[in-house]
């Protein structure tokens, strides 16, 4: 566990609660990431600007933490044949399964939603399972 | 217009958090997916952070008769745990597990620039049209029909 970071992680955490309030109690909605990017293809006339918007702040978020906070090294596992495979699974799943970690796991649990919760605790399973059969089993990954 | 700036500012913090919680590390992610290996528990607290602070804010905020911009709140109307949701969450987990990515993160670490997250959300962009076109506009979402899931 030397790599357990539980302060930069619960701020973290607290910071994206922080955002899906700001975003409710301003715009009305759920800060559902999957929902917000996935309408843009193909783009609503008229329900557009405002999801380009969000989109481009997570990227901005980032931008000002690679400015001004603590650098750390990102590892990617397995090559361009799992990343199109778990991209296209993760496109596919959220959009059928109404939602992903933001839109089921914060909102969705924070609004205890049994929909959510169920589904939250369904990809955490299937998440965990796939780690320990691509990395374990198969070694993929 | 302000509703514009709320998304940009909503995002932003957003994509601040999961930046400072490494949710935009695949290492991280796998690394806390992986109970049986080095197992390394952090995002619990991401979760755990996010879910404690949306919970009592939406409490007070849902109090609100609508929000400040816009007429009124859009929120999720299904009850039902179909098909669709435990077979799209399935899905869903297997593709986290297998990159190590989920949408959000992946949005946020394109601004490391690195190929990795580029190709990861051109094969997500393209699952989610995939997903359209084979349920053809069937899909409801959790986030209300139009709004976010």
């Amino acid at each position: 566990m030397e790599n357990f970071t539980p302060v930069s992680a619960l701020l973290g955490g607290a910071l994206i609660g922080v955002a899906a309030a700001m975003f409710l109690v301003m715009n009305g909605r759920l800060a559902g990431v999957s929902g917000i990017v996935s309408r843009l293809f193909p783009p609503a006339k008229g329900d557009t600007d405002w999801r380009l918007f969000f989109v481009g702040g997570l990227i901005l978020g980032t931008l000002v933490y690679q400015a001004v906070g603590t650098p750390y090294e990102i590892g990617y596992s397995g090559g361009w044949p799992i990343l199109v495979i778990g991209g296209l699974w993760t496109g596919i799943g959220t959009r059928i399964g109404g939602g992903c970690t933001s839109g089921h796991g914060v909102c969705g649990m924070a609004r205890m939603s049994s929909r959510s919760i169920t589904a939250t605790a369904i990809f955490m399973v299937f998440a965990g399972i796939t780690v320990f059969l691509a990395r374990h089993v198969v070694g993929v990954i | 217009m302000l509703k514009n700036i709320f998304a940009l500012g909503a995002g932003s913090v957003f994509g601040l958090g999961l930046a400072l919680s490494q949710m935009t590390n695949p290492a991280k992610v796998q690394a806390f997916l992986d109970v049986v290996g080095a197992w390394d528990p952090s995002l619990i607290f991401v979760m755990g952070g996010a879910v404690v602070v949306s919970f009592f804010a939406f409490r007070v905020i849902l109090r609100r008769p609508a929000p400040v911009l816009t007429p009124g709140f859009l929120l999720p109307t299904m009850k039902d745990i179909d098909k669709r949701l435990v077979g799209g969450s399935a899905l869903f987990g297997i593709g986290w597990g297998l990159a190590g990515f989920c949408p959000g993160p992946a949005i946020s670490s394109l601004a490391f620039g690195h190929w990795q997250s580029y190709l990861f959300v051109a094969a997500m962009v393209a699952g989610f049209w995939i997903a359209r076109i084979v349920s053809q506009g069937t899909i409801e979402s959790d986030g209300a029909q139009e709004a976010a899931a």
